[in-house]
């Protein structure tokens, strides 16, 4: 090219443009933001790092942390035990959700409605409660223990891999069914001029189609069970996993330091997979484009059966987990006296009911901050576009590979810090706020930043050519575009708000108590009815309120959507996006 | 309009450049357009055309130059200071808003009274022929309605300039004929100067006052377009606007004659050059004389290697005795068939000389 030569005669900087008056405003956004990230995500992150290359009197000692780490047999251990089970978790959830999925799109089975909602029942608890079914009936004291007297020893790696299948099972099934609704009906067309077997079609088009979303759900379930801590803590027994090692380090023995290492070496793992991930998707090419044709799934006598038999019992085991939990918190002791109470839930040894609403209260208020900064967030990096535009992406979408318990650690480390103004923060409800709001920050940020690249770029460039402010447009044409997304990014943080435990569990203090973290605790003090009749309520409120969002959208789109096109004008595209939220 | 001699120019551009990294977008873009002026940027994709019509609108920044608007340097401003209305290619219409709030948008800001912003808006839906579409969503019309009412957007606050990134380009073929004639009538009653991108040259030819064809970043031609069509100034204009047929010949000691092959033609004439040089002799397939009508000079014999029926005209493909490339030429379907020729007959014809455009050979 023959331009080189000439480019080099230009100058590079660019005519300046005077600065208007929203500017000032753009640019105002843009570094409140960056300080937010800065202050929630990157500092925090950076205090782990450094308080695990301290010793216990606070001088430097490098390494020595970590030999100390690997070296400890009692310790290392958790490091084979988190990948052991998190790799076995990840293989029988996806293995299982796979074809779970597969009869909910490629079926015609009777009661799919229904077995879409059911599956869908874990999403509402915390972690902690799929253990605790677990031990309701396979425990020592559960109640087929009790009665044939064969004791399975669902105490170890076998419980935490039962309680994490059912945990991320919803997890794997939304993104496996947006992966085999977005398919192409041609294909299958054409596989069958061909004379293809349904075998070799499943292998050479099926699969291949689904690839992303398979990669995809592996890469969650793995980092869901890698970080999750409440199912390990509680049916665990003595099995050590990364995530109670810390716990136990920093709750048990005081000991920060050991915290900080065991914190940075989940990192790894958490990170890897998250990077990994990215590259594999960055490959994903549109499988179904425009003139795509949705495949419709043809009557099929035998295939609807075997599907609806498989899913009976799939959403047989997780409605009889939730059946138990309700049951033994509604009687008078399970599994020897049946006989109906509600004295459990009383919850005298926690306060009575104000750990709840603490989490209603937090749920609520981490809905509406998560919501508008991931909203605002995602327009500031997608809309004003700064040299720093890259870095605030990358702190965005960071959270989601830092564990709950790192994540609770570093705003220990933060925020209980002798002398730092952010101490004010420490032991209030706001802390539990901003922890929520960053740990899940990243589907957010994404599903905003999704939202805003779907809508046309010109929309500023109009604006602006008549004389509009920015923010003028964002509130009147951006906003009301995106409702949808907003709805559910706001449904997304409260329900996770309701149920999360790893994240919080160190930052709670008096006063601050959160329901899910009163689960734990009375199931340690051996108030396992509590535990359960408290699980009820947080399950009970995620539903009502999941419900009431539903009728509610139902209302709102049809007054304020009404200018959407058509229903059968949406592609597939949309509706796999769709298929992410519950 | 030419009476006031004395007016500034509505845009005018100095030495514009803009690079994209190492690759240069446009190198020292200098033009002038008239008040009221309907100009045409026209240019193969990556031309520039689109860049220079954004540097304009503010949109994106120049390296080095200036732009005037109406006298007045607008080269620093943001585009909310600049006075024009823009419709984009997408039409970037609000759909979460009705037809009338869409136009009423830009007057909302302005402080005005409900009544007068009203009333604005009925004028200018009355003007792009949808008030009667008022209350309806955007997605509810069609692709042609939907972009009148961004036209009329874009002219609701009387912006001095329109700029129209290739408006029509979405549209399919014969909603975006009506829709030329539409454009350039309401253009025309306003008085609005306007500057279009486009890279369709049938679009530019019926539309401008001036076509400004671009490419590899510079002005290759400014005029109007009987001028750019008839007298294009290089054989990338004269390609790249309308058809034209290149012969490679050699000059002759006579001026105003050229070598193809073993005849001598008399052609249009230009600067005179020496015996011997290569020169690209040009002609439009349907100034190609055949049958009745090539009489006179130079004549030629060819043979018919194909023959497309293409409604009012057939295209006919000749090959010429020496192996050069085939010339296209048109005939008018009547005539074709007077003709009473088939594929592998041989055709009689006669190139025009005041038709027959010359270019130094290796454009």
């Amino acid at each position: 090219m023959g331009s080189v030569g000439v480019a080099s005669g230009i100058p590079a900087r660019t005519v300046r443009h005077r600065l208007a008056g929203e500017d000032v405003i753009r640019y105002a956004l843009v570094a409140l933001f960056a300080l937010v990230l800065y202050l929630f995500v990157l500092y925090p992150l950076l205090h782990v790092i450094w308080r695990s290359l301290l010793g216990t009197d606070g001088g430097f000692v490098g390494a020595a942390n970590y030999r100390r780490y690997f070296s400890t047999p009692a310790i290392a251990a958790s490091i084979w035990n988190s990948l052991f089970v998190s790799v076995v978790s990840m293989v029988i959830t996806v293995a299982l959700a796979g074809g779970y999925a597969y009869a909910l799109t490629r079926t015609l089975m009777p009661g799919r409605g229904l077995f879409r909602v059911v599956a869908m029942l874990p999403l509402f608890a915390p972690s902690l409660v799929q253990a605790l079914a677990f031990i309701y009936v396979f425990g020592n004291n559960g109640i087929l223990t009790r009665t044939t007297g064969y004791n399975v020893g669902i105490y170890g790696a076998k419980g935490i891999v039962l309680a994490e299948v059912f945990y991320c099972f919803p997890h794997a099934l939304l993104i496996l069914i947006a992966a085999l609704s977005a398919t192409d009906a041609r294909l299958y067309d054409a596989a069958r001029t061909l004379g293809a077997s349904p075998l070799r079609t499943f292998l050479t088009v099926t699969l291949p189609g689904i690839k992303f979303g398979l990669v995809s759900a592996c890469f969650v379930v793995f980092t869901l069970v890698i970080t999750d801590f409440g199912a390990p803590k509680a049916i665990g027994g003595k099995f050590s996993v990364m995530a109670t090692e810390i716990y136990n380090q920093v709750s048990g023995q005081q000991n920060f330091t050991m915290g900080a290492t065991v914190s940075v070496v989940l990192l790894i793992p958490a990170v890897l997979a998250f990077l990994v991930d990215r590259l594999v998707q960055r490959r994903q090419y549109a499988l179904v484009t425009a003139s795509s044709r949705p495949l419709l799934p043809v009557r099929r006598r035998l295939a609807d059966w075997a599907g609806f038999g498989y899913c009976a019992l799939i959403a047989g085991v997780i409605t009889g987990m939730y059946v138990s939990i309700a049951v033994y918190s509604l009687v008078k002791r399970w599994p020897y006296d049946f006989t109906p109470t509600l004295r459990h839930y009383r919850f005298d040894t926690v306060g009575g009911y104000a750990p709840l609403w603490n989490s209603v209260y937090v749920a609520a208020l981490t809905a509406v901050v998560g919501t508008v900064l991931t909203f605002v967030g995602a327009y500031v990096v997608e809309k004003c576009r700064t040299r720093g535009s890259g870095a605030l992406y990358l702190l965005s979408v960071l959270p989601v590979s830092i564990p709950g318990m790192v994540l609770g650690l570093a705003y220990i480390f933060t925020f209980n810090a002798p002398g730092s103004p952010l101490n004010v923060l420490y032991g209030t409800l706001a802390i539990l706020i901003i922890s929520n709001v960053i740990h899940y920050f990243t589907v957010g940020f994404l599903t905003a930043t999704t939202a805003l690249r779907q809508m046309d770029a010109e929309f500023e460039n109009v604006s602006a050519s008549l004389g509009v402010p920015f923010y003028r447009t964002f509130w009147r044409v951006t906003v009301p575009i995106a409702l949808p997304s907003i709805v559910a990014i706001s449904m997304y943080f409260f329900l996770n708000a309701m149920v999360t435990l790893s994240a919080v569990v160190f930052l709670v203090a008096p006063g601050t108590e959160l329901a899910a973290v009163a689960v734990l605790l009375m199931d340690d003090a051996g108030d396992t009815a509590q535990a359960a009749a408290m699980s009820v309520c947080i399950i009970g409120i995620g539903l009502a309120v999941r419900s009431g969002y539903w009728a509610l959208m139902r209302g709102v789109s049809r007054r304020t959507q009404a200018w959407r096109e058509p229903r059968e004008n949406t592609t597939l595209a949309d509706r796999g996006r769709e298929a992410a939220f519950p | 309009m030419s009476t006031e001699a004395a007016r500034p120019a509505a845009v005018a551009l100095e030495g514009i450049t803009k690079k994209f990294g190492q690759f240069v977008a446009l190198r020292g873009i200098t033009l002038s357009i008239s008040p009221g002026e309907f100009v045409c940027f026209l240019g193969p994709s990556g031309c520039g055309k689109t860049t220079l019509l954004r540097i304009i609108a503010g949109l994106e920044r120049q390296n080095t130059g200036s732009v005037m608007m109406g006298g007045r340097d607008v080269s620093g401003l943001p585009p909310s200071h600049r006075n024009y209305g823009i419709v984009f290619q997408s039409y970037a219409l609000f759909p979460n808003l009705t037809v009338a709030r869409n136009v009423a948008y830009g007057l909302e800001t302005r402080r005005r009274a409900r009544a007068v912003i009203d009333r604005r808006v009925d004028e200018l839906l009355a003007l792009v022929g949808l008030a009667a579409h008022k209350h309806k969503y955007p997605a509810q019309l069609s692709g042609g309605e939907q972009q009148r009412i961004a036209l009329a957007r874009a002219l609701a606050p009387s912006p001095a300039l329109l700029l129209l990134d290739e408006p029509l380009s979405a549209l399919d073929a014969r909603v975006r004929q009506s829709l030329r004639h539409e454009i350039r009538a309401l253009q025309r009653r306003l008085g609005v100067t306007t500057i279009m991108v486009t890279h369709d040259q049938e679009e530019a030819l019926a539309m401008a006052d001036r076509i400004v064809v671009m490419n590899h970043g510079v002005v290759e031609q400014v005029g109007p377009p009987l001028d750019v069509y008839t007298r294009p100034r290089s054989p990338f204009v004269a390609r790249f606007v309308g058809q034209m047929n290149f012969l490679e010949a050699t000059a002759c000691a006579r001026p105003g004659w050229a070598r193809l092959g073993g005849v001598e033609m008399r052609h249009a004439g230009g600067e005179p050059t020496p015996a011997g040089t290569r020169l690209l002799l040009a002609i439009r397939p349907e100034e190609i004389l055949v049958g009745p009508a090539a009489g006179g000079e130079n004549r030629l014999v060819t043979r018919i290697r194909a023959i497309q029926f293409l409604g009012p005209f057939t295209r006919l493909t000749l090959a010429l005795p020496d192996g050069t490339p085939p010339l296209e030429c048109d005939v008018a379907a009547g005539a074709f068939a007077a003709l009473g020729a088939a594929e592998g007959s041989d055709l009689a014809l006669s190139l025009r000389p005041d038709a027959l455009r010359v270019f130094p050979a290796g454009g």
